[in-house]
Parts: structure tokens; C-alpha cells; sequence
């Protein structure tokens, strides 16, 4: 990430600006929700007056939400263990080998991400539901793994893209087998893009609405509480639990950035998936 | 290559499977007594071709979709600009600063919005206060506008990220000679810069539009009867209007217009990339 400045005539001081509105965009409304999550009389009304914690309050003894919450772990912690499960190997099978087929094998492992989520939820719900299963937790999983093992294939496979390959050579010159040389090279070497990558998708997976829509049974995710609870309108515990979860995004954000690169911002890795899938 | 049996494994189970169960159900129909009856007939598709509803519906999901993308663009591309050429001393925390809202969920974004747009809510209320207006705007929430403005937001970071990518990997010599050749900054913009970065432009648009084509949240939470889009009628085919095999069907129908979508990009890339 070298800076290169173009000698452009004027200082950009257009540019500037436009980008501040980009910038102001983009966090005018999550400032909105946490501004709003200390304002006793409620959502809306400007100017907000009189600071409370009362919604924190109410926030902290409803318990319908801290069990959705926990029920939204669980469903993201198997969803990690599944993702990285699965799409380690197929990393590992795109990176180092050519196979028939590894076009269309990536293809479709990489679908759920350019597929809208309806239609990764409701061909789940056929299967399950052809399969005679019930919905519940259970099923959510499933979705989430199906959807993000895509996310995680393609962050495993820039860390592999990465890793320097004299230290496979160097160990299989030593005379370790293909299994020691995975165990005692291989995945050490990739241990920060793996946490990284969990992270990932930890927090989408705390975030899926779309697939988990059609896939819950009777307890609710995260998510889906809140979405049951908006449906009936917007009231101020909606912004507290918001302004948590926003905390908690930029906290994971930071740990892995730091887990990934050290510091150095990546240049859209996540998001070079639209390409990554041709 | 034995490890590539479980991913294997997995994608034919939860991937193919599903994916021709969805086919399926889609030739198959619904009795009278809700039951689901499996022979084939073209009954769904047909019905989907000759109810005018469906295509009108599909249209305007595009039509939200593409105005998602434009406005992503048009916010998005300064920006990424920007961050490449001028962003100065700050620029990795800038520059976090686009990732940053990308991991902030999604639901929480919508909200945001809701609560903004809403008759009580902080814009009108902020006009209301300010006397701009003497009656709270009552078209920005429930309406295509909202929606919009919604998607956008949740998309724009997609557009900003691939664009850097693309602008960061231009030589710089080129813009150089660029303008030691006489070329005028707009000229090197429009004749070296734009085309470059345009695989960049390309790859953040198409993953706006394609998933901003097939939401069915934002519609739910922030449109009204106007802005109901494809998805929501697949959404609402499997769950209160329950007619799965027709629900198949919509869904085939959006799967075929995503690789429509995808493919047209996808040959437009390599255009751009063999230029």
C-alpha cells in the first residue's frame, strides 16, 4: 500500500468533500442508533434529549433476547467449526492440484455468495423437509455452514496464495510424509488466516437473516428475534442492542485485521469473490 | 487428492441436491387439499408467463436493483479514488474505515434507517423542528426510495473495496507519461485511469446487483405494497401464501436471471481484460 500521489492540478478539494459525504453516508446512520439508544423519550424526535441507560436496563433483564443470543453462539461457533472443516480442504485441493472438474468445483462451492440467500434457504428447506427432518437449530446450522463455507474457502485460499512453499519443500526433503508435513508446516503456517477467517465468519454468521428465515424451528437466533420485534415497530431497546452489536463488529473487525495482516489493511480479499467465482 | 472427498461430499449433498429439489418441486404442483402432487406439469411456469403481476414485480426488482448499483457507483468510486490517490497520512485507517460498516450487521443498518425515515422519525422530525416542512414527509419511508437508499448503503463498501483493488494495481508510470505526453488530468482520467479500473467497477457492481436483486429483508422492513420485490413473493409462496411448487418456480426464474446477469459481466471482464 505504497502512496502514490498524481499531480493533479488542484488540490482535490471536490473530491475531498464528496468523499466526507461518502464517509458521512456511510455512519450517519449507525451514529443515528447510538445517539438515539441514550434518548429517554424514545426513537426519533429531534433534537434527542434527556440521557438514559433505561433501555440498557430493560435491554439486560429481557430474557427472550439474551436466549436468542445464546442460541445465535451455538449456531455461529458450528457454523465456524463446519465452515473451516470444509472449506480447508477445498482450499487446499485449489490451490495445489488440477483435477476434472475443478472448474465447476469451484463454481459451485463459491455459489451461496453471488446466489441471493432466499434461494440457498428455501433449496435447504426442501432437502431437510424431504429428508422428513424437523427445523430447529440444527437445520439453521446446516444453512449457515452451506452459505459461508464459501466465504471461508475463499479467505483460506488467499492465506494459501500466501504461504511460502520452500518450508513444504524444505520438510518434505526431510522426510516427512505428506500428513506430518500438513500438521507440522502447513497448519501452523496458516493459524492467523484460519482465526481470521473464523472470526469472518462468526460474525456473519451472527448476522445471517436470509437463509436462517426459512430454516428456524421454535428458538430464534439472534437476528431473527430482533426481526420478529421490528416487525411490530422500532422502540429504543432495538437501538441498545444495536449499538452492542455494532461495538462488538468493530472489535472483531480490529482483531482480525490484526490477526490477518498484522496492520496493513487488505485490499478487498473479502470482496474479490464476484471475481474469484469465474 | 482424497481431500478433495468431503468438500466433494458436501457440495453434492447441500449444494446439487438442494438445487435439483428446487428444480423438481418447480414441475410439480399443488392439490386442492394442499398436498403436494409429484407429476410433472409446466402448470407453474405457465401460470408465471401469463399472470402479468411476476413480470412486473421482476422488472421493478431490477429496476431497484440497477438504481442500487448506479448510486453505489456513484458514492462508491470517488471514494475509492479518493483512498488511492489522495487519502495522504491516514489512509489504512480511511481506508478501515470503508470495512468497517461492512461488518456491521446488516439488520442493524436497515434499522438505522427505518428509524431515521420513519413519520416520528429523526429526519422529519429534524425538518418538523427546523421548520423546513409543517407536515412530517410521509413518502420516505415505505416507498422504493427507502429501499434504495437502504441497499445502497449496505452495498456501496462492495463497490469501494474491488475499485481499489483495480485503481491500486495501475501502473503509475502510465499516468506519468500520461502527462508528460500533454494529456490534462480529466484526460488521464477518462482515457487511463477509467478504463483500467473498470474489472474493479465491474466486480463490485455485479455483486450490488445480484444481491441486491434477490433481498427480500429490506423490501419487508422498509417498503410498502410499491416496493415489494422477487424475492418477496418467493418468501411469502413459502410461508403464508404456501404454494411451494409455485415458490420453485419464482425462484428457478431468479436463479436463471442471476446467471443471465453473471454471464453478461463475466463476458464484458474478459472483453475489458483482452482490450
Amino acid at each position: 500500500m505504497k502512496e502514490v500521489r498524481i499531480n493533479f492540478a488542484r488540490r482535490p478539494v471536490l473530491l475531498s468533500a464528496f468523499a466526507g459525504c461518502g464517509y458521512a453516508f456511510l455512519y450517519f446512520p449507525i451514529l443515528v442508533l447510538i445517539v438515539y439508544s441514550f434518548n429517554r423519550d424514545g426513537v426519533g424526535g429531534f433534537p434527542p434529549r434527556h440521557f438514559t441507560f433505561e433501555w440498557y436496563r430493560v435491554l439486560f433483564a429481557d430474557s427472550a433476547m439474551w436466549s436468542a443470543v445464546e442460541n445465535s453462539l451455538i449456531v455461529a461457533l458450528a457454523a465456524v467449526i463446519i465452515s473451516i472443516l470444509v472449506g480447508f480442504p477445498a482450499a487446499y485441493a485449489l490451490d495445489r492440484y488440477a483435477f476434472p472438474g475443478k472448474a465447476a468445483f469451484q463454481r459451485f462451492i463459491l455459489l451461496p455468495l453471488i446466489v441471493p440467500g432466499v434461494i440457498t434457504g428455501i433449496s435447504l428447506l426442501l432437502l431437510v423437509v424431504s429428508g422428513g427432518f424437523h427445523l430447529s437449530l440444527a437445520t439453521v446450522i446446516l444453512g449457515h455452514a452451506t452459505a459461508l463455507t464459501a466465504v471461508a474457502t475463499t479467505e483460506i485460499f488467499a492465506g494459501f496464495a500466501k504461504l511460502d512453499r520452500s518450508f513444504e519443500e524444505a520438510s518434505a526433503d526431510l522426510g516427512a510424509n505428506g500428513l506430518q508435513t500438513l500438521w507440522r508446516i502447513v497448519l501452523p503456517l496458516m493459524r492467523t488466516s484460519l482465526m481470521g477467517t473464523g472470526l469472518l465468519v462468526f460474525t456473519l454468521s451472527m448476522d445471517e437473516i436470509a437463509v436462517t428465515f426459512f430454516l428456524i424451528g421454535r428458538e430464534n437466533t439472534l437476528p431473527l428475534e430482533i426481526w420478529s420485534r421490528l416487525r411490530r415497530g422500532a422502540t429504543p431497546e432495538m437501538n441498545a442492542i444495536s449499538t452492542l452489536i455494532f461495538i462488538f463488529s468493530v472489535v472483531a473487525i480490529f482483531i482480525s485485521q490484526r490477526l490477518i495482516t498484522g496492520g496493513e489493511a487488505r485490499s478487498g480479499q473479502v470482496l474479490d469473490v464476484a471475481g474469484a467465482t469465474r | 487428492m482424497l481431500v478433495t472427498l468431503p468438500p466433494l461430499a458436501w457440495i453434492a449433498l447441500f449444494l446439487f441436491a438442494p438445487y435439483c429439489l428446487l428444480f423438481c418441486y418447480s414441475f410439480w404442483s399443488l392439490s386442492e387439499f394442499q398436498q403436494i402432487l409429484h407429476h410433472f406439469t409446466l402448470a407453474n411456469y405457465a401460470h408465471l408467463c401469463t399472470n402479468p403481476l411476476y413480470l412486473t414485480v421482476i422488472l421493478r426488482s431490477l429496476r431497484i436493483a440497477f438504481s442500487v448499483v448506479l448510486l453505489s457507483l456513484l458514492i462508491g468510486y470517488p471514494l475509492a479514488f479518493f483512498l488511492v490517490f489522495h487519502a495522504g497520512r491516514h489512509r489504512v485507517l480511511l481506508y478501515q474505515g470503508v470495512i468497517i460498516p461492512l461488518w456491521v450487521s446488516y439488520l442493524v443498518r436497515a434499522y438505522a434507517w427505518k428509524v431515521i425515515f420513519g413519520n416520528e422519525g429523526v429526519l422529519n422530525t429534524l425538518l418538523l423542528w427546523s421548520h423546513a416542512v409543517s407536515h412530517p414527509l410521509s413518502f420516505l419511508l415505505y416507498s422504493p426510495f427507502a429501499v434504495i437508499v437502504t441497499l445502497t448503503h449496505i452495498y456501496v463498501p462492495f463497490v469501494v473495496l474491488p475499485v481499489v483493488a483495480s485503481l491500486e494495481k495501475i501502473p503509475r508510470e502510465l499516468l506519468e507519461s500520461s502527462s508528460d505526453l500533454g494529456a490534462r488530468p480529466w484526460q488521464t482520467f477518462f482515457r487511463v485511469i477509467l478504463p483500467l479500473s473498470l474489472p474493479g467497477v465491474v466486480s463490485g457492481a455485479t455483486f450490488a446487483l445480484l444481491l441486491s436483486f434477490g433481498d427480500f429483508l429490506a423490501p419487508l422492513l422498509l417498503g410498502g405494497p410499491s416496493s415489494v420485490m422477487i424475492a418477496n413473493i418467493v418468501a411469502n409462496l413459502f410461508g403464508a401464501d404456501y404454494n411451494w411448487p409455485l415458490g420453485a418456480a419464482v425462484a428457478v426464474v431468479i436463479l436463471v436471471i442471476v446467471i443471465a446477469i453473471l454471464s453478461v459481466t463475466q463476458r464484458i471482464e474478459r472483453r475489458e481484460r483482452f482490450a
